[in-house]
């Protein structure tokens, strides 16, 4: 999971981040301004200081936010100077939006704020609905406005093109002020802010609500829509005056009166964000009102003014004000709902941040309060803050490059110290002096402020707002102006020139911390580890021996899960306890974990040469007995009567004759009273797989010819436990007979089946031997734990994932996980990995003329609630998880982003069923549908790491030859919202970050050939081709469109050693012709197949597809790994197909094997034997099957 | 993934750093070799033995782990043959005058009595004048599990207070014990790993079970109670033990080496933390047997 950030402001206003990978709170650094309201999303946190504007912190991003903007030239012919932009004055403008009735001239583009800039001028947009115009970009009508065609017609008068500009928000990673549009001749600035809503569309980042409380009490809210800059702030009426607001990632909206009643917005809903009316929820106890609210999804958490926490039973989007409250323990100042409706506090006494811990989507109130005990940065140096803030992913997030230079700049012995550590082992804490750039500002004024004492909001409230009861207001103000450049960007590391005034600050600080020494260093950090000295509160307000006192959190953009470790909460003499953690840390670095482990293993196979070597032809001691496990399972008997049937299971294993083990697995069972049974070797089986079976435990075992019959043995166990003991078991047990063990070599193949397993297969060099390889029927595949939709691979043995929830994902070079415990699976490399995806069913409704539509259908209609096919039932109770291992974490809601639309209400019409459906309601309409989906989630363990922060929804790994030598691999992606992006890894270490390369539209799949071949398809099924992509130059400059087949949607491209292979939306598999090196681009595209869901080309040009519809003599199988057979240097299209394991596959990388066949030298009957022979490694050119005499 | 330089450890990261396990063999690699480690054995009759034909010596490669009386029946019967049932009580054996206690694991013996000499090693078997003194009687293969099955009681007790090993049934008992009577890795492990774990919160077992052997004392063994990890939150090592138990064993740097720690054959680094020592090369007993001999003077 990647790190995400939890935002607090302690009570002088100083807003500091913990990350969830982290152990410290960082400050953040450009925040000279003070703060009093954070609420933090995911992607930004929106504040308001105590100069009461708005600010933004928008987190640095690899993808940048662009938004592109788009204007049209529109020309008319005539007969004299044929097209021209001499239009008819009935017309419309010659540069106008693409209605035509706005004029817009390239000139009257203006960036909308300084923190916007171009990314490049204005050009034109050559492609017209997936093709290449070719023309120009021109596209021709008859008149305006109508119907453009790509072509010129006779009848052609007028014509447009499309010019287009990208502008990309760069004040990222800083507060940016918003403007406030104070149009009132009173000022009402801002008190309260919060943010949510983005759950309201299923778009996930669509759109963002935020809800603000002004000083006299007025709520004012604005939406930003498709990340864009939100309209204005527009005024919600309320019933009386409002102190805090709280809206929820969904629809819900709480705020608290003045006179401590509650607040409920009702009616917001997708179409509706704003909401319709206003009811009021009385305060929990009478007479005591409430203080604070904080609501999540599906809940409501509110303070009320003596301090007790309240929970409010029975709260969800049908019902927003829930039925009651329940009295919770601890004493809290403030409250916060996070992600997934995780609670944050600050505790009355100790103004402490607290975690709400056990909070789950079935015990949503949670178990206890535990206090967060992390230190902060202030005692850090600048340098080493930064530094660590790399780690954390903390604020600084995504400014690497610039934080570094400037941390080796200011005090080298800091970097090396980093360095050295190379894992997050925090230098020593130097406690340097309060800056003296900090405001004096007194902090009981602020506290009180903050702290919800109603006295003084009364008082405060009494007199005129902008006026003298917030003096302290007066300095950071003052100090905003003096500082802040005129483009209100704040950060000193964002704008491109460092304000010198800053510089010399942070120098003088690092020169503090150097100076301090290290006996110093040491003294400082036990006292702030140990003894916690108030002393200093009076005289030294930022004294550092103090425990933080918080005033506010934000857990808005913190996502806690259940298995999340979090080192927040070392108890409360946490320094000790830390500095003892950071000791053992230090204690075992890996150079030395490398020395003890080393030697074990070397003495280790030392003693065995000395005591076992010479000895081999001593008689064991023991001799290899036979050993059994047996149980009872049920099997599928295939055939009549075609039902479960009870057997016992046996599984013999023994010592082969050359040491090796191997196995027998027999099944034993009844039928009319004769026992029988059945048996099947263990060197025989080629795959294990579970299958996908929500009412039993099953599991299917192929052998080679079972594979090519179609017809795996299955059978069923009584408990998941059970089956999962019987899998770890037989396969550790089909991996001994076949001498594999450890982890998967950097050659090996790598697929993915439906259900998301991942199966890995050691390939041999017979495999791509040509004219005989080894039947790919015959491969032996492995399990490997986790859960992914996408694998890449190369023969370096980089290798990475994607799953369902477009999380990136990288194979550690570790083995088994998931169910494979103990002998099956490697010690290290093995994590938690989490997948969520969606599971839908169908609503389906018919019309009668009486009551319109209606549930009741015809008697031959399918159910009313179904799956897609209409074939099986489907209700919203009846529908579980895919499999007991995947737990929901939504409700059901419907789903809009369903393919051909639907109406405001989620629904699709059609005149019959089943039949294609359509978004808008006609007259020939009679049945409708809406889909519902549900979120559910799976966890479990694999050799896999995430790799934050981007969700990828393709990757492409450079494939390199067999004995290459590449330094620095190239990755290609396309992020989940269609950016293309590209990084640099070395075969060792994955690289740090990817960079954007720039497209005019969203693509869907990517793919690298060995010599930088890079050929994308977009998300609109056109195919482009990225020129001059190099070793040296690897992002390559521009894109090139290449039209797809006739009439077809491209989906897949994969890029071998030279060939190219395509895959269209109807399952068609086309072979680029015509590429050389010259001309890489290609020719024309040739069909090779129908029926392809997927291909995968490997680094010696091997064709391996996932194909549907093959059939073997006992059934017909969907999602089948196949491959080319006959395909040679001179024939990469080969001849035909050779099948292997499925169905039930659907992803396949061969991108791995650069393993050469062994050259097999044929008993040469006639000269023409060349053709027939395996690839060619020498250099001797061939044609036509014959060789070319030198 | 090829080997990871120093300085590549500069700009490693969290999201590399399960690299650097990759290149090392992998932890259950350790199980094996200690699993399937084999010491060849010369076994010849003693000379007091009477026989009624000259006894060839009886070579075998025996397991470490295991005890000399479990897989000692073909040395029985090759000796037998030579011999009459009369002069025949049980069997025992020595090694250059030293009776071998069979209820000490075999490597355990070797180690303890035979390190730094030639192989194969020479065992003298003994039918006559039984060493009451020395030995405890092993009359069956039940005597062996027994004891075997105590000492993984024992174990589990300090490690775990007993809960692992109560929570087992019989037959995972049984399983562990024919796992080690014939030899199965898998069979033994499948079980084994229980006992082997612990929250990982705790960072170790409760107690550390081990026993330190030397030669040089009249004390069969040393046992004590030892925490893999020290009330600070320090991970204790193999050098943290014996610096307690055995101060002896570690020497400064410019003194000549005067003993050898040894485990399984081999000497284990002195910052090797107890616990992966304890995880890793225990002997199917669950207990650390670590064996401390002279060093060699040479």
């Amino acid at each position: 999971m990647p790190s995400s950030l939890l935002w607090a402001v302690d009570v002088y206003g100083r807003v500091y981040s913990l990350s969830t990978a982290g152990q410290q709170w960082e400050h953040c650094r450009d925040a000279h301004l003070e703060f009093k309201r954070v609420t933090a999303v995911q992607q930004c946190c929106w504040s308001i200081a105590c100069d009461h504007n708005i600010y933004l912190y928008v987190h640095a991003s690899e993808v940048p936010i662009r938004y592109q903007e788009e204007t049209y030239e529109n020309q008319r012919w005539n007969p004299v100077d044929g097209f021209s932009d001499r239009l008819l004055p009935s017309d419309r403008w010659q540069w106008s939006d693409i209605t035509g009735l706005k004029h817009q001239p390239l000139g009257d583009f203006q960036l909308p704020s300084e923190n916007w800039e171009w990314e490049a001028d204005w050009y034109i947009d050559e492609n017209f609905g997936g093709e290449p115009t070719e023309k120009g970009g021109w596209t021709y009508a008859i008149d305006f406005p109508a119907t453009y065609t790509k072509d010129k017609k006779w009848n052609s008068c007028v014509r447009r093109r499309r010019w287009i500009r990208y502008r990309r928000y760069k004040a990222q990673d800083t507060w940016v002020k918003i403007p406030s549009e104070q149009t009132e001749s009173l000022p009402d600035p801002f008190n309260d802010i919060t943010c949510g809503g983005w759950e309201i569309t299923e778009e996930p980042r669509g759109c963002l609500a935020l809800w603000a409380v002004s000083l006299q009490g007025k709520v004012r809210t604005q939406f930003f829509i498709q990340s864009c800059r939100g309209s204005v702030w527009e005024e919600v009426p309320v019933p009386g005056e409002v102190v805090q607001i709280s809206c929820g990632p969904g629809d819900l909206v709480w705020a608290v009166l003045w006179e401590g009643h509650l607040l409920v917005r009702e009616g917001v809903g997708r179409d509706c964000l704003k909401g319709s009316s206003w009811v009021t929820v009385e305060s929990p106890s009478p007479g005591v009102g409430v203080v604070h609210v904080a609501v999540g999804v599906n809940v409501v958490w509110a303070v009320t003014k003596d301090h007790k926490v309240w929970f409010r039973r029975g709260v969800n989007s049908h019902n927003p004000c829930g039925s009651g409250w329940i009295g919770m323990v601890g004493e809290m100042v403030m409250i916060n709902v996070g992600l997934s409706d995780q609670v944050w506090a600050i505790g009355f006494e100790d103004r402490a941040v607290y975690f709400r811990q056990g909070v789950t989507a079935s015990e949503l109130s949670g178990k206890a309060w535990k206090v967060v005990s992390v230190p902060r940065d202030s005692e850090r140096s600048h340098s080493s803050a930064s530094a660590s803030s790399l780690q954390s992913a903390g604020c600084f997030f995504g400014g690497e490059v610039r934080l570094q230079s400037q941390a080796s700049m200011l005090s080298d012995a800091d970097a090396e110290t980093e360095r050295a550590g190379g894992e997050v082992v925090p230098t020593p804490e130097i406690g340097d002096a309060p800056k003296p750039r900090i405001p004096k500002v007194t902090s009981d004024s602020f506290i009180s402020e903050l702290v919800s004492d109603r006295e003084g909001q009364i008082s405060r409230r009494d007199v005129p707002p902008a006026g003298p009861s917030i003096p302290e207001e007066d300095h950071p103000e003052k100090e905003l102006e003096d500082r802040a450049s005129p483009a209100q960007v704040l950060s000193p590391s964002q704008s491109g020139g460092v304000d010198p005034q800053w510089s010399n600050v942070d120098l003088e600080e690092a020169q503090t911390h150097l100076t301090s020494g290290p006996g110093g260093d040491a003294a400082e950090t036990s006292s702030l580890s140990s003894v916690a000295t108030y002393n200093l509160a009076l005289e030294e307000p930022y004294g550092l021996d103090e425990p933080p006192k918080w005033a506010w959190v934000s857990g808005g953009g913190c996502l806690v899960e259940c298995h999340t470790q979090l080192n927040w909460f070392n108890s409360s003499t946490s320094t000790a306890l830390n500095s003892s953690m950071q000791a053992m840390s230090l204690s075992i670095t890996p150079a030395q974990t490398a020395a003890w482990r080393k030697q074990i293993f070397e003495q280790l196979s030392e003693r065995s040469k000395r005591e076992m070597e010479n000895f081999m032809h001593y008689e064991q001691a023991i001799e290899q007995s036979v050993w059994v496990k047996k149980g009872t399972m049920q099997w599928w008997r295939d055939w009549k009567p075609h039902k479960w049937v009870d057997v016992q299971f046996a599984l013999e294993q023994f010592s082969g004759v050359e040491g090796n083990k191997d196995g027998i697995l027999f099944i034993y069972y009844t039928f009319n009273d004769e026992k029988k049974y059945l048996h099947m070797f263990i060197n025989e089986v080629t795959i294990l797989v579970p299958v996908l079976n929500d009412s039993k435990h099953t599991f299917a075992i192929y052998t080679a010819e079972r594979t090519k019959q179609r017809w795996p043995m299955r059978l069923a166990a009584a408990t998941e436990l059970e089956m999962h003991d019987w899998l770890a078991l037989l396969s550790v047990s089909c991996c001994d007979s076949r001498g594999i063990q450890g982890p998967p070599s950097k050659q090996a193949i790598w697929s993915v089946t439906c259900k998301g397993d991942i199966f890995v297969s050691e390939p041999t060099k017979e495999l791509e031997a040509s004219p005989y390889p080894t039947p790919c029927a015959q491969m032996f595949w492995r399990q490997v734990g986790g859960h992914l939709r996408i694998i890449e691979s190369n023969s370096l043995g980089v290798v990475w994932g994607i799953g369902y929830d477009h999380t990136a994902w990288v194979h550690t070079g570790g083995y088994g996980g998931g169910f494979f415990q103990g002998l099956a699976s490697s010690t290290d490399n093995i994590y938690t990995q989490t997948d969520v995806k969606s599971v839908y069913i169908y609503e389906n409704q018919r019309w009668n003329p009486v009551t319109g539509y209606t549930n009741r259908g015809l008697p031959t209609d399918r159910y009313m609630w179904s799956n897609a096919s209409g074939l099986k039932e489907c209700t919203k109770n009846n529908t579980k998880p895919p499999s007991p291992n995947w737990t929901w974490v939504s409700d059901w809601t419907i789903d809009y982003a369903v393919p051909g639309g639907t109406d405001r209400e989620g629904w699709q019409y059609a005149a019959d069923f089943p039949a294609s459906y359509h978004g808008n309601k006609t007259l020939k309409d009679f049945v409708r549908r809406r889909r519902w989906a549900r979120k559910c989630k799976l966890t479990t363990t694999g050799p896999w790491q995430e790799v934050p922060p981007i969700p990828l929804s393709d990757i492409t790994i450079l494939p390199c030859g067999p004995k290459s030598t590449v330094e620095q691999v190239s990755l290609w992606a396309i992020s989940n919202k269609g950016d293309i992006l590209c990084r640099l890894d070395t075969s060792q270490t994955p690289g740090s970050s990817w960079l954007h390369v720039g497209t005019d539209q969203p693509f869907k799949s990517i793919s690298i050939g060995a010599v930088h071949q890079v050929w994308a398809i977009a998300k609109d099924g056109s195919a482009f081709y990225r020129g001059s992509v190099s070793a040296q130059n690897p992002a390559g400059d521009c894109w090139y469109h290449i039209p797809s087949p006739t009439g077809q949607k491209l989906k897949q491209v994969s890029v071998g050693r030279t060939s190219v292979y395509t895959v269209d939306e109807n399952g068609n598999l086309w072979y680029r012709h015509g590429v050389t090196p010259s001309y890489p681009q290609g020719s024309s595209w040739e069909h090779i197949s129908n029926n392809v869901r997927k291909v995968s080309v490997g680094p010696l040009d091997q064709v391996w597809v996932i194909a549907d519809k093959v059939q073997g003599s006992h059934s017909l199988s969907c999602g089948t790994v196949c491959r080319r057979l006959g395909v040679l240097p001179m024939e990469p299209k080969g001849h035909s197909w050779d099948y292997g394991i499925g169905g039930g596959w659907d992803h396949i990388t061969v991108r791995g094997n650069a393993m050469e066949a062994p050259r097999i030298v044929m008993p040469s009957l006639t000269d023409n034997q060349t053709a027939t022979r395996p690839l060619q490694t020498s250099n001797q050119p061939e044609m036509n099957g014959n060789p070319v005499g030198c | 993934m090829t080997s990871l330089g120093v300085e590549d450890e500069l700009n490693s990261n969290a999201s590399c750093r399960h690299l650097m396990n990759v290149i090392m063999a992998d932890d259950k690699d350790v199980l094996r070799d200690v699993w399937f480690g084999r010491i060849p054995a010369c076994f010849t009759l003693s000379p007091e033995e009477t026989t009624e034909r000259e006894a060839e010596p009886y070579y075998l490669l025996l397991p470490r782990v295991s005890y000399l009386t479990l897989v000692t029946d073909k040395v029985k019967k090759h000796f037998l043959r030579v011999m009459k049932t009369e002069d025949v009580e049980e069997m025992w054996f020595e090694y250059e005058g030293t009776p071998l206690k069979w209820h000490y694991p075999i490597g355990v013996l070797f180690d303890l009595h035979a390190s730094n000499t030639a192989l194969p090693w020479n065992v003298t078997v003994h039918f006559k004048n039984f060493p009451e003194r020395d030995l405890l009687h092993c009359s069956s293969n039940s005597v062996i599990e027994a004891h075997f099955m105590s000492c993984i009681k024992e174990a589990d007790a300090l490690k775990h207070k007993s809960q692992v090993i109560n929570d087992m049934q019989k037959k995972d008992h049984k399983q562990l014990w024919m796992g080690l009577q014939n030899d199965k890795f898998d069979q033994f492990w499948a079980m084994n790993r229980k006992l082997m774990e612990y929250p990982t919160e705790e960072g170790g077992f409760r107690y550390i079970p081990f026993r330190i052997y030397q030669t040089t004392s009249d004390r069969p063994f040393i046992q004590k109670l030892f925490r893999p990890v020290s009330p600070e939150g320090h991970t204790l090592t193999l050098g943290d033990l014996l610096k307690e138990l055995f101060p002896a064993a570690i020497c400064a740097e410019d003194e000549p080496k005067r003993f050898q720690v040894m485990i399984h054959g081999i000497e284990p680094l002195l910052e090797t933390p107890i616990q992966w020592l304890s995880e890793h090369l225990s002997h199917p007993d669950n207990f650390l047997h670590i064996s401390i001999i002279p060093a060699p003077s040479d």
